[in-house]
């Protein structure tokens, strides 16, 4: 799996992307960031407020429930700023 | 048409462009947004805007699609700048012509409300006690909400994914 982080996400989990082997046990967006929580200090801290933290599945914006597979490119970043 | 880049815009020869050779524009809105020097009572020197370019494109064309399908347009412009931008500098231009002012005003004003909430891009402003993220903020969430019931067309909810 492919994962991207944007912005302060990015910043804690001090990587922008990278490539995963998904565990057999995480097929939510809700397991991946559990999963992720567990991943050492700067992954705890990205994920430490889920409330602030947005999720995309292949581009398009997702809720913690969407399912999520090997193939899937994931992003992880804050509320959206533009404009 | 959409335009995500780095450089700057003439915003005149962009609104020439728009409606020209179509006779059947009878009326163009459009919003620019500029980078402010103050965020409440902190001094701005520069922003930068990051943004996810695979998604960015799909976004803004959803949100071009989705304005289609509520106003009658003849043309809809979404120009988005990234990189670093300083005060007075342009971020954003959005504007939709139409037959009637009506559907070109309204029309502007869901594309630049639904691009705030939608398209992933995040502000990181430069200040004297160094870097800060812009938070989102609900009184954006509320402006795009209002398209939720409002305009034509198919009624879709812009916070269903969250």
């Amino acid at each position: 799996m492919r994962i991207l982080y944007f912005a302060w996400l990015r910043e804690k989990a001090g990587i922008a992307e990278e490539t995963i082997s998904l565990p057999q046990t995480v097929t939510t967006v809700a397991e991946l960031i559990e999963w992720q929580q567990q991943r050492g200090e700067g992954f705890a801290e990205a994920f430490a407020d889920t409330a602030v933290v947005k999720v995309a599945v292949n581009q398009e914006h997702v809720g913690f429930d969407h399912p999520v597979s090997a193939k899937d490119e994931v992003a992880f970043f804050p509320p959206v700023t533009g404009g | 048409m959409i335009k995500v880049q780095a450089e700057d815009f003439d915003v005149g020869r962009e609104l020439e462009n728009l409606s020209s050779g179509n006779l059947g524009v009878g009326g163009v809105s459009c919003f620019i947004g500029l980078v402010r020097d103050m965020a409440g009572d902190e001094s701005i020197q520069a922003m930068t805007l990051e943004h996810y370019p695979e998604m960015t494109e799909k976004a803004l064309a959803k949100i071009e699609a989705e304005a289609r399908t509520r106003w009658p347009l003849e043309e809809i412009l979404i120009i988005h700048r990234y990189g670093r931008l300083e005060p007075g500098d342009r971020i954003v231009f959005v504007a939709a012509a139409s037959a009637h002012r009506e559907a070109a005003i309204e029309a502007c004003h869901f594309l630049i409300d639904w691009l705030k909430t939608q398209a992933p891009f995040w502000k990181l402003e430069e200040t004297p006690d160094g870097g800060q993220w812009v938070d989102a903020r609900s009184s954006d969430d509320k402006a795009a909400g209002r398209w939720v019931t409002a305009g034509r067309g198919a009624e879709k909810d812009p916070d269903a994914a969250e």
